[in-house]
Formats: C-alpha cells, structure tokens, sequence
C-alpha cells in the first residue's frame, strides 16, 4: 500500500528537506508510525502521546480532514500534513 | 579546561552559545542554533562539559529534547522525549513543553531529570536519549490536588524547578507553581509539600499544607541544608532540617517588594545570593520596578538586600530576568550572568557591582546558564 505524503516545512528538518514522500499504513497512524521509522522524532511532533493530533496541527487524507488516527488509508490516498504558522 | 566560561541561552526563537576569553572580556557568539524553536532551558552536563541538553519545542510542534556531546557541534534528538503514558480512553495528559532540564547527581553518569507542562516529572538513564515518566509524581494519589488543571502560570502549569542535594541522590527538591516546593528522598518514589510558612495570598487558606507558586528554588553549593526559594509572594530561606521557611524578602526596601522569579546562590559563601526584583503590584507587570533595573544581593543569609545597579539603565529600563536566565559561574570573584526578556545579556565579573552589557538585540531570553569551557 502506497501512501503520498505531503510534509509541512516545520518538518523538513526531519526529511532532509523534502516535502513529498511515500509512506505505507492501512491507518492514519499507521503511516505516521511509517514515517517515525524512516523520520525519527517526527511523529511526536505531530501526535502527541494519547495519539492526540495536535492542536495547530491539521492532516487531511485528500480533502477530507481528520484528526483521527484510526482513520483508514487506501492505496493511492494521499496524506497531507499541514502545521499553522500563526503566532509571532 | 581554562578559566573561560561559556554561557548557554535558550531564547523564544532558538539558542546561541557565547564564549568568552579566559578574563571573560571578549564573548564570540555560536548561533543561532535551531532558529524558530522555542528553547525553555539549555544546560551542560557538569560530568561531561562536552554534552548539551536542551528543551526544546515550537508553537505548534509537539515538544522534544535536543543533545549534543561535542559541546554544541552537533545535535540530536531524543529517540523518546519526556511524554506522559497513554491511556486507554486517550483523555490523559500529554506534555505541552519541557521546562526544566536538570543534570543527575554527580555519582549517576547519564541520568537527567526534565520537568515539564503540565507538571510532570520525567528521568533518562541514557543521557537524555529516552525519558520514563517518574510515576511517584505523576501518578500520585493527590496529583490533581497538587496540580489541578485551572492553576498555573500564562504559559500552562509547570514544574518550575528541580533541585538534588549533591550528598544524597536520593534526595530531591521540586519547585511547581501550584503545590509549592515537594520533597523526595526516596529518588522521586515519593512526595510531600514542604511550605509551612510560605504565603499563597490568592488561596482563601494564605498558609495551606500547598498550593504555593514557588518560582524558583536553589541549594548553597557549599551548604546543601540551605534552600533559597523565590516564591510568587516573595523571597524566603529554609535551613534544614527545619521546616519552617522565612521570609527574608520581608527586609527588601517596600518601594522595591521581594516579588521576582530567579534566585542565585553565591558559589562559596551560603550567606550570599542575588535576588532580580520585578514589579508584583496590580495586575503583575513583571517589569523592573519603576523602569530601574537592578539585582539585589544579601551577604548575610537575607537579613539585610543590597542594590546593584552600576551599568544597569538608570531609568526606562523596562526588562525583567526569567526564572533561568541569571546564573553565576564557578570563578572567584564569581560571575554573574543575566539573560532579559529585551534579549540582552549582562554579566558582572565583580560579584555584582557593576554590569556590562555582552549581548543585545537578540530575541526573549528564556535560560542562562553558565558552564566552564
């Protein structure tokens, strides 16, 4: 199963810069703990420890938002990671 | 090892290391170092000088810690930072930021202890590598009583400061902004408050068991037994093993108040320390009392505050010290270093009567801390 993953720029530093990655997991957790695997550390920074999406944090499979990491993924979906960049 | 210090900042928007020249005039400046990431504290290991740690998080992103062991070369990041265990329905905690980041006792190679928001206490036996939640707090009968989910400061409830007495690794003080200071000798096993006679003028009971906003705690480097506390509602001392705390901020002048968030031990003499008042009244400002920046110092155990205030602004100076950003190195006379939340760093290299200004235009400093180079 083959996941399209788009990342955030506050993660790029976990990616070495790259924005577009390919990930496995039948869940929206799957394929986080997926990237932790290749991206130590990035999970955590997105999830927090009772699988919590956080709060600034927003993820969409398609165009469909959810904050829900039990949500399934199908071959081909497309996980997009967005983080606010608001505040100063 | 020379005699030239290096100071590491953890600022609002990243950290920066300066160095200074073994009569500590020059400073050359590494930084920034993760830019954009909100660094709460940034210590040396006093085992190893050549390992880092810092608390690290943004706005957004969840919170982690950051290591080096080359003296800031290179960094990375804990394989499990400090979080909270989940639980079964998902409604538990989860760690907002790390707050404090303290080394272990001298005689524990690689243990660290960090406190967190919420409060929470969390230890590594790996340098910091992985973090266990310390169950003995986190999961105590009265966790909600100590740390109930309305209290705290602005910035969320936290555990203010962790403090080991370097006889005895089983004995540890706390400094939380909602139980007031707790006591551990058992290594964190177990807890009681140690406030009596501490003020918490926002509680109906003004001298309860806790419920004390202690700002900062620190142990005399040369009399462990001495406690200096800057409490939310003042400056006090506790000698062990007495219990009873005294107000010793009750001899600062009344103009001036003993409201502040940092105090500083002096290295060799337990009767001295340093003080950075800030203005308490009214809706807290948390400035220098009139825009007229000064440290107070006392050389006989509190009875008595004096100001320092040569090099400081005379007037308009409307900057206030956090609780880790004034710290003293190890030199004789002692250094003293202070990090403001304009993003300026003042030392005194003469135990406080005059300050230079080292630093500026960088962003809010959140920690200073002062390590041999």
């Amino acid at each position: 199963m083959t996941i399209a993953v788009l990342i955030p720029s506050q993660l790029t530093a976990y990616t070495d810069g790259v924005t577009r990655v390919e990930a496995a997991g039948a869940t929206v957790g799957g394929v986080l703990d997926d990237l932790d695997r290749r991206f130590p550390g990035l999970k955590f920074r997105v999830v927090d420890e009772q699988d919590r999406v956080r709060k600034h944090m927003r993820m969409f499979i398609g165009r469909a938002e959810t904050r829900n990491v039990a949500a399934p993924m199908r071959d081909g979906d497309e996980l997009l990671i967005f983080g606010a960049l608001s505040g100063g | 090892m020379s005699d030239a210090i290096q100071l590491l900042v953890g600022t609002r928007k990243g950290a920066w290391i300066y160095r200074s020249d073994a009569a500590r005039q020059s400073w050359r400046a590494q930084g920034p170092i993760f830019l954009g990431q909100i660094i709460n504290h940034f210590v040396a290991d006093p085992r190893d000088p050549n390992t880092l740690l810092m608390a690290a998080a943004t706005g957004h992103l969840g919170p982690t810690i950051l290591r080096s062991t080359d003296g800031g070369e290179t960094w990375v990041e804990a394989k499990r930072p400090p979080a909270f265990p989940k639980t079964e329905d998902g409604n538990g905690r989860s760690v907002d930021h790390s707050f404090w980041v303290e080394p272990g006792h001298a005689s524990e190679r690689g243990v660290w202890w960090v406190g967190t928001s919420p409060p929470g206490l969390f230890r590594s036996a790996d340098g910091g590598d992985t973090w266990d939640s310390v169950e003995g707090l986190n999961e105590h009968p009265q966790v909600l009583d100590w740390f109930p989910p309305e209290a705290g400061t602005p910035d969320g409830a936290i555990v203010a400061g962790i403090a080991i007495d370097p006889r005895d690794a089983r004995h540890m003080y706390l400094a939380t902004c909602s139980a007031g200071v707790l006591e551990t000798t058992d290594q964190g096993e177990t807890w009681r408050p140690l406030n009596q006679n501490v003020e918490a003028n926002f509680l109906p009971d003004p001298y309860p068991e806790f419920g004390q906003d202690a700002h900062h705690i620190a142990l005399a480097p040369t009399d462990p037994d001495r406690i200096w506390q800057q409490n939310h509602c003042g400056i006090y001392r506790l000698d062990r093993p007495g219990e009873r705390w005294e107000r010793i901020g009750a001899a600062m002048p009344s103009d001036v108040g003993d409201i502040g968030f940092t105090v500083v031990p002096h290295v060799r003499d337990r009767d001295t320390a340093w003080v950075w008042p800030m203005d308490g009244t009214e809706v807290w400002p948390r400035v220098s009392p009139g825009g007229r920046p000064a440290a107070y110092r006392t050389r006989d155990g509190g009875g008595s505050w004096e100001r320092q205030d040569r090099g400081f602004p005379t007037e308009q100076g409307w900057f206030t010290v956090k609780r880790q950003a004034f710290c003293g190195d190890r030199r004789d006379p002692q250094g003293l270093y202070l990090g403001t939340t304009g993003g300026e760093i003042w030392m005194s290299g003469d135990e406080g009567e005059t300050w230079r200004q080292i630093a500026s235009h960088l962003p809010e400093i959140y920690s200073v801390s002062a390590a041999p180079r």
